[in-house]
């Protein structure tokens, strides 16, 4: 248990932590009005020489031969950089907290697998001389059929995006194919219902257009170190990346950051710090990579598409019954940190509702288009968006007003969730009442009068019956085991409930999970302490 | 390649620098001329990071090319610090909460500048469109709209 040693600096201390309605001041507010906060990009530094990369013409190809003789040979190049060049050239994002496999090259090699991936980087004395030498590389694509949808890409015979994931699915746990979820019986729930109601969602790709590009500048620094000034949202997890690609120990790197032109989840990918530094091990002069705009656009991660098949079964008294989901995330050609948002998405089902029969079935899908990255609630907001376009129309079907018909099915404290937590701390129909009162949305005195601290648990904490499925033979990994399930007290009746399966009974007290599984406890399904 | 000597008032200062041919303004100030406060966001004259004044008039850095300010007056966010002191601008975009990332910020003062210098009372649709050709991704318009209203108030006042 960590000690805080609070009668140190006891006198410099407000523990009166209470913020919430007073206002204040940010501490970067007056460097924004004057102009002098710092981003990476306003460093001026003496010899700076300036990177940009050759990306890829085509959405999938095989690189048969890249020629950079007459680049090399342009005016102001100092330094063309190749995948060989690349100590580690074969990343994932997550590998840090070793979650999934590494998928993604720096810079393509044999293969590119999205339309702008990076192939050959060259480094310049200015921008426009790299780019006239990127305009003297000839490369020999020999094109291969691409898939940009993610049924399409799940269909026996189609085309292969990555290697590393013959299925084009990220694995779970090293043999599932897809995130899910089964909590009671939905076919019987379905078989009850009113109405069944089934509809499709379409999420499109969303650029995040931070107005400050993605950048940094990678210098070497006077210790033998390099110094790096970076857009980065994620400071330490992109100097990690870059200790891993570069093979070097993370204390070569000072990373300074923090100042950031508007992220929103688009700068966490890393995607200029390690060829920056490259540049600058291989120069030995400060060196600076930044995205254009329209590379910015074009190639810049967006959220990923998602979709959202979503069947219902509703009571004409507006209880929902049986939720069934299937979705596709749209990872493009790389993992990045899609497979995380299947985790949360699956987390997630079925919404802020108390359903008795869930079902959810959810896909981290490889496609050729730009590999999808964080953004602002990824993997959530999509499917509240499926969700509540959802719940509009269930209302519609039973006649019930849609504010109402939302509190109907709202949770409860005390409630069984779908991946059996008990609800806590719930203020749906709080939020709703408040929401319809700021609306001036006419909701009814009992609807008013209602309280998510009322009503909940009984038989809303049940765990429903659920039917067995095929179980997967080998054991589960380690890092799967959670506290939460050693809670549950399965009758024998009850059927294995989720992806992760029930892990064997733990020590007591339990063993601390590995060290990113405490950071990172929601990819893992391990319990935040 | 050629350079051309480039001679202009920034910020109420006389500076000379030598130019390549086709080099924009914003460029020219912040590599050559060191002011940092004007920022590129997209080099196309889409998103108005680039903001500045030429002679009292709001313009693009990123599309003026460096040498048609010969012999003009360049005004960035720099100068608009009056000594030690908050311009009323900068004081209500603080006190407003009109900056989130700040990366937008030079170029939404220098805008909202150039609306006050020539309207000191306008309405909030002037404003509105003053600040129309300036993105702020973080979408924090109604701050900083809020705020320009107050800058105004604020002068009216005093």
């Amino acid at each position: 248990m960590l000690e805080l040693r609070k009668d140190i600096f006891a006198d410099e201390r407000d523990d009166n932590l209470k913020e919430i309605g007073k206002g204040t001041q940010r501490q970067d507010m007056l460097g924004h009005v004057t102009g002098t906060s710092t981003y990476f990009d306003d460093h001026k530094l003496q010899g700076m020489l300036h990177l940009k990369v050759l990306r890829s013409a085509h959405p999938h190809a095989r690189l048969r031969r890249i020629d950079t003789s007459e680049a090399d040979r342009a005016p102001g190049v100092r330094r063309i950089i190749r995948g060989s060049d690349v100590p580690r050239n074969l990343n994932t994002l997550l590998s840090l907290i070793n979650f999934g496999k590494d998928d993604e090259p720096t810079l393509a090699v044999d293969k590119v697998r999205y339309k702008g991936e990076p192939i050959v980087a060259v480094v310049a004395d200015s921008p426009l001389e790299a780019f006239e030498a990127i305009a003297k590389i000839r490369v020999d694509y020999e094109p291969l059929p691409a898939v940009f949808d993610v049924e399409e890409a799940l269909k026996p015979g189609a085309p292969v995006v990555n290697e590393t994931y013959p299925k084009n699915t990220f694995t779970y746990h090293e043999r599932y194919d897809h995130q899910k979820l089964r909590f009671g019986d939905v076919e019987r729930g379905f078989a009850e219902s009113d109405h069944v109601l089934e509809q499709r969602y379409q999420m499109s790709p969303i650029e995040h257009a931070p107005t400050e590009t993605n950048g940094s500048i990678a210098a070497p620094d006077t210790n033998g170190r390099y110094v790096v000034y970076t857009s980065t949202q994620a400071l330490f997890f992109s100097l990690d990346t870059c200790a891993k690609i570069l093979d070097v120990p993370s204390n070569t790197f000072h990373f300074i950051g923090g100042t950031v032109g508007g992220g929103f989840g688009g700068k966490v990918d890393t995607l200029t710090e390690p060829l920056a530094i490259l540049g600058a091990m291989l120069t030995g002069r400060p060196v600076r990579y930044v995205l254009g705009r329209e590379e910015e656009m074009q190639y810049g991660p967006p959220r990923g598409a998602e979709r959202i098949f979503i069947k219902d079964g509703v009571k004409r008294d507006g209880r929902i019954v049986a939720r069934k989901i299937t979705a596709y995330f749209d990872s493009g050609a790389y993992t990045r940190l899609s497979s995380y948002a299947v985790v949360k998405c699956a987390a997630h089902l079925p919404g802020p509702y108390t359903i008795p029969n869930v079902y959810g079935d959810i896909y981290c899908v490889f496609t050729n288009r730009t590999p999808a990255t964080a953004m602002r609630g990824f993997g959530v907001t999509g499917m509240d968006f499926a969700i509540e376009c959802q719940m509009d129309k269930l209302a519609h079907l039973v006649g019930i007003d849609p504010m109402e018909f939302r509190i109907i099915n709202a949770y409860r404290d005390g409630d069984m969730k779908a991946h059996r937590r008990e609800a806590k701390n719930t203020a749906l129909i709080e939020c709703v009442q408040v929401a319809a009162d700021k609306a001036k949305w006419p909701l009814r005195e009992e609807f008013k009068r209602m309280s998510s601290r009322k009503e909940g648990g009984g038989a809303r904490a049940e765990i429903p019956p659920t039917p067995r499925e095929p179980v997967a033979s080998r054991p589960a990994p380690a890092q799967q085991r959670t506290s939460y399930d050693r809670g549950i007290a399965m009758p024998a009746s009850e059927q294995r409930p989720v992806a992760p399966p029930p892990p064997p009974a733990p020590p007591s007290p339990p063993a601390a999970p590995s060290h990113g599984a405490t950071r990172f406890s929601s990819v893992f399904g391990t319990r935040r302490r | 390649m050629a350079k051309t000597a480039l001679q202009f008032r920034h910020n109420g200062r006389d500076v000379a620098i030598f130019v390549d041919g086709g080099v924009n303004l914003l460029l020219a100030l912040r590599e050559l001329i060191g002011d940092m406060t004007p920022k590129f966001g997209c080099g196309q004259g889409g998103c108005g990071a680039c903001s500045v004044l030429i002679d009292g008039e709001l313009h693009l850095s990123c599309l003026t090319l460096a040498e048609t300010v010969a012999g003009r007056s360049v005004e960035t966010l720099e100068s608009m610090k009056d000594g030690p002191n908050l311009h009323p601008l900068q004081r209500a975009f603080a006190d407003n909460f009109a900056a989130q990332c700040g990366y937008c910020t030079p170029g939404m003062l220098m805008a909202a500048k150039a609306l006050l210098d020539r309207n000191p009372q306008p309405s909030r649709a002037e404003v509105v469109e003053a600040i129309s050709g300036n993105i702020c991704r973080c979408t924090g318009y109604e701050p900083i709209i809020n705020a320009v209203l107050a800058a105004s108030a604020s002068r009216a006042r005093a």
